[in-house]
Formats: C-alpha cells, sequence, structure tokens
C-alpha cells in the first residue's frame, strides 16, 4: 500500500489502483422522489484512505447520494455496504453504523442549545458511552486542530460561519469515523471563509481519511482528491482522476458543465 | 333599607363562607388534586402521542394521529361518561382503589381528563418539535443517536420555548374542564358550589365569588409558575 504522507493527486493515477480495501460500495443503487428517478444504477466503491470529489448540475443527485450512505435517506433497490456491512434498515444497528460514517451539511446544523465543546462532546458520551473525561481532552483537541479551541465555551450562533463549519467537522471526527461524508460544505459559506474549510479538510486529506466530498471547488479537488466523480441525472457519467476530468473530459455532459462553471 | 340589608347579606355571606370554609377547602384541594394529577399524566401521555406522531414506525404514527383525532373530536362530558359509566361496564372498576381509601370517581376523572387534555398537549409539542428546524434532527442521526437520543437531547429542549406558552393555555383549560368531574360525583370546586347553592341559595353571591377566586388564583398560579419558566430558558440560551 502507497505511503499516503505524499502530496495527493497532483500527478494523474490510476483510481481504479488508488489505495486500500474497499470501504463503501454502492451496488446497483436506485432511488426515486416520486416519480422522480433521482439516482439510477449507481455503482460506486470507495476504497480505504481514498478521497473522492462528487460534482455535477444542480439537481443532479449528488446529495441524495451523500444521505443515502448513511441512510438519511433510504434507497429503493441495490446494495450500500460501509466495510462489508450492509446498511441495516432502522435503529440501534443503523444508528452505529450512523455513528462510523462522520457527516458534515452544507448549512453546517450545530445543536444549537449546545455550546462549542458539548456539541462535540455529545456523539461520543451518549452514542459512545465514552467517559467525558476522556472524550473532553479528545475534543480540545479536535477543536485546536480546527482552529477554534479558544470558542470551546460559546454558541453556535456566536460563531462566524467558517468557524460553525470547523466546529461541524470536529463534531464529525469527534465519533473517530471510518469515513468522511461532505456535502457542499462551503457553499452556504462567505468567500473569504472557504479556505479555513478547505484547509482544514484537506489536512484531513493528507492524514488519509477517506472522504467522500460533494464540492465544486476544483482548487481542492485537484489539491486533495485521488479521482472525480461527475454526476448529472442521477447517473454517473464520467469519473477520473482530478487532473485528467478538468483538463480532458471525455463526456459532452461534463465539457458542458465543465465550460459553465470555468467561465462564470 | 335596602343598602341595610344587602350589607347584612353581605356579611351574612362571609360569616357563612367562614363557617363553611373546610368544605371549601376540600373542594379547593380536590381540584388541585385532579387538575395536578390530571396535569402530569397527560403531559406523559402527549409527549407519548407526539413522539409516535414523529416516529419513523408507520403503524405508531398512524395510532397517535388516530388518537389526537379521537379524543380533540370528542366533547370532553362524553369522554367522561365513557370512563364513568363504560369502563366499568366493560368491567374495569378498579375495586383495589376502595382498599386504599381512593375514591373510584376520583380514578375515573383522572383517566377522563389526562386522555382528554393529552391530545392537545401532543398537538403542542408537535408543532414544537416542527419548529426546530430539520437540519438538526439530521446532524443528531448522522451522529449515530437513536429516534429517542434525537428526541430527547436534540429536539424537545429546542422545542421547549415555542411549546411552554401553548402548554400553559392547555393547563388552564384543563383545569377549567375539571369541573363537568362534578357530575361525576368527584369532590371538587364546582361541586362544593353546587352543594352551597342547593342548601343556601340566599348566600349565592358569596358562593360563586368564593369559587371563581378559586379557579383565577389556580390559574395566576399556572400562569406565573410558566412566565417563570420562560424566563429561565430564555436566560439560559
Ligand atoms: N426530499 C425530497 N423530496 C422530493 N424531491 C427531492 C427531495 N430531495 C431532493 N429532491 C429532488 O431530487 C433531485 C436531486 O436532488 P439533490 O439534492 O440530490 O441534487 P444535488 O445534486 O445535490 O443538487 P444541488 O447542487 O442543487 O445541491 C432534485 O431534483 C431535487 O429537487
Ligand atoms: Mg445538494
Amino acid at each position: 500500500m502507497a505511503t499516503e504522507t505524499e502530496p495527493m493527486a497532483s500527478e494523474p493515477t490510476n483510481p481504479a489502483a488508488a489505495t486500500g480495501d474497499p470501504l463503501v460500495v454502492l451496488e446497483n443503487v436506485n432511488k426515486h422522489f416520486g416519480p422522480l428517478h433521482v439516482l439510477q444504477d449507481i455503482n460506486l466503491s470507495v476504497r480505504t484512505g481514498e478521497v473522492v470529489v462528487v460534482i455535477g448540475p444542480s439537481g443532479s443527485g449528488k446529495s441524495t447520494l451523500c444521505r443515502t450512505i448513511n441512510r438519511l435517506e433510504p434507497i429503493d433497490s441495490g446494495t450500500i455496504t460501509v466495510s462489508g456491512e450492509v446498511l441495516p434498515e432502522e435503529g440501534k444497528g443503523l444508528a452505529r453504523l450512523r455513528s462510523e460514517v462522520g457527516m458534515v451539511f452544507q448549512s453546517f446544523n450545530l445543536f444549537a442549545h449546545k455550546t462549542i465543546l458539548e456539541n462535540v462532546m455529545l456523539g461520543p458520551i451518549k452514542v459512545r458511552k465514552e467517559k467525558s473525561a476522556v472524550v473532553r481532552e479528545r475534543a480540545m483537541a479536535l477543536l485546536t486542530r480546527v482552529g477554534v479551541a479558544n470558542q470551546a465555551d460559546k454558541y453556535p450562533a456566536q460563531l462566524s460561519g467558517g468557524q460553525q463549519q470547523r466546529v461541524a467537522i470536529a463534531r464529525a471526527l469527534a465519533m473517530q469515523p471510518k469515513v468522511m461524508l461532505f456535502d457542499e460544505p462551503t457553499s452556504a459559506l462567505d468567500p473569504e471563509m472557504i479556505n479555513e474549510v478547505l484547509d482544514v479538510m484537506t489536512s484531513l486529506a493528507g492524514d488519509g481519511m477517506t472522504m467522500i466530498v460533494v464540492t465544486h471547488e476544483m482548487g481542492f479537488a485537484r489539491r486533495a482528491a485521488n479521482r472525480v466523480v461527475f454526476m448529472a441525472d442521477g447517473q454517473i457519467v464520467e469519473q477520473n482522476t482530478p487532473e485528467e476530468f478538468f483538463t480532458n473530459p471525455q463526456s459532452e455532459r461534463a465539457q458542458d458543465f465543465l465550460s459553465k462553471i470555468l467561465t462564470h | 333599607m335596602a343598602l341595610a340589608e344587602s350589607g347584612n347579606l353581605a356579611v351574612g355571606g362571609v360569616q357563612y363562607l367562614w363557617q363553611e370554609h373546610n368544605a371549601f377547602l376540600d373542594g379547593l384541594l380536590g381540584t388541585v388534586k385532579l387538575s395536578l394529577i390530571a396535569g402530569i399524566l397527560s403531559t406523559i401521555l402527549g409527549l407519548i402521542v407526539a413522539a409516535m406522531r414523529v416516529s419513523p414506525i408507520p403503524a405508531l404514527r398512524i395510532a397517535g394521529t388516530a388518537w389526537s383525532g379521537f379524543f380533540r373530536n370528542t366533547p370532553l362530558t362524553l369522554v367522561f361518561l365513557g370512563t364513568s359509566v363504560v369502563l366499568p361496564i366493560v368491567g374495569i372498576r378498579f375495586a383495589w382503589a376502595d382498599a386504599i381509601g381512593l375514591d373510584t370517581f376520583f380514578i375515573f376523572a383522572v383517566i377522563a381528563l389526562s386522555t382528554y387534555t393529552s391530545c392537545f398537549v401532543a398537538d403542542a409539542i408537535r408543532s414544537g418539535f416542527n419548529s426546530v428546524p430539520v437540519g438538526q434532527a439530521e446532524a443528531a442521526r448522522a451522529v449515530g443517536m437513536t429516534f429517542g437520543q434525537t428526541l430527547r437531547l436534540v429536539v424537545l429542549p429546542q422545542a421547549l420555548r415555542t411549546v411552554l406558552p401553548p402548554l400553559a393555555s392547555m393547563y388552564i383549560a384543563m383545569i377549567k374542564n375539571s369541573a363537568i368531574a362534578e357530575f361525576f360525583n368527584v369532590g371538587e370546586l364546582t361541586k362544593f358550589f353546587d352543594d352551597s347553592v342547593r342548601d343556601h341559595p340566599e348566600h349565592l353571591y358569596a358562593e360563586f365569588i368564593a369559587v371563581a377566586l378559586g379557579y383565577i388564583v389556580l390559574t395566576l398560579l399556572v400562569s406565573a409558575a410558566f412566565n417563570l419558566a420562560e424566563r429561565k430558558l430564555a436566560v439560559t440560551r
């Protein structure tokens, strides 16, 4: 297995050859919202340590894909496995599996009635039943890592968007997840705050965290991703290394999409 | 002359009330006991029904909705009739209650009042749940919380502030509704009123004012308690 500490993906690599064993596997996944076929026969395998960026036009099903992986959205057919385990339907098994899949939302969704520190500690204490002292230490280390340790006793509403999103990342990391899902983590942020969040994500990728990231930040994709997955109309149309995808898109849909986001 | 007469009557009324103050206090205590127990039970029941109505299990959602729909659309008097008359007919008589000195009429009244009130409590709590952004519950689920933990640790605490004002009105309405228990032979404030008026119609005004004051004091106490709670919640946020 290749070492993870090298600067990642600056040169084209074969996506199929990237890193470890399959960690998140989607097979023939279908989902409808009423008549709308949002996910159409999705097959996707993400390996341990891999960073996958999902890109595509609005409404193509990127968020839905992300949300099915921890079953915030149930699927109609197909299977999704996380480290070999099929996602349970409901109940305690599902809750346990979810706790191993970190999720970061576009709108942060920090618990509004809890302080920053409590936000990070709540999951490990209530879900994992860990000791408060142990969790506090880990939570403070994580808050330090994302650069908001000095805000620990404030409430979410008192922080800037960028700070809140970094806390949300720390909250997810506190559960020591196997994989992290990001659904447009920077698109609700003012431009000057985008980089502070992307920097945290880049360093996370550098540490070997398995990540699935819905984003249109091409700089991040080039810097941190092993693979770009392009979605349109509920299908995975194309996937490739960031370099290949951005410089030499194969499908017409991707060419069209890239020309639009590059020219504005 | 007329003035002196009404003056005499007023003095007589006060004297009468003083003489009967034990019966009055018994009635007041009956209303307090009934309201307090029914208040607690309807809150617990209302919480359960509200949770059922947002639960991921369809059968529970349907049952919760049916419960709310049934009791909201049934007159309280009918609910009282249902418990005091129908329950004994189908064999639920709380025979053990007499043995420990509890009035079975009181038990039936508690059941009627708390089931009836529970659906309004459930509605208030449910609309409180809905006032909390969905992202909060999604974040809780994403962290691995169960449905119960999500409600208890994340949604309910944030819903509380929205829920308190309608809950206060509901408990006040319940205290007043408890007067119906009188028809079912439960010793409480309205029963004191009726009994007094029957035996001493000449003191109608005094009796009326005393009983009205009794209800007003109780409802004002509930308002004050809820105002205090609201202010406490506002400070801790
Ligand atoms: N809960 C829902 N009920 C019905 N339709 C939905 C629901 N959620 C999403 N959709 C629809 O499904 C389609 C895919 O939505 P999704 O949010 O996955 O797209 P997306 O690729 O994330 O788009 P965006 O870039 O705008 O975030 C859209 O047409 C959307 O309107
Ligand atoms: Mg989206």
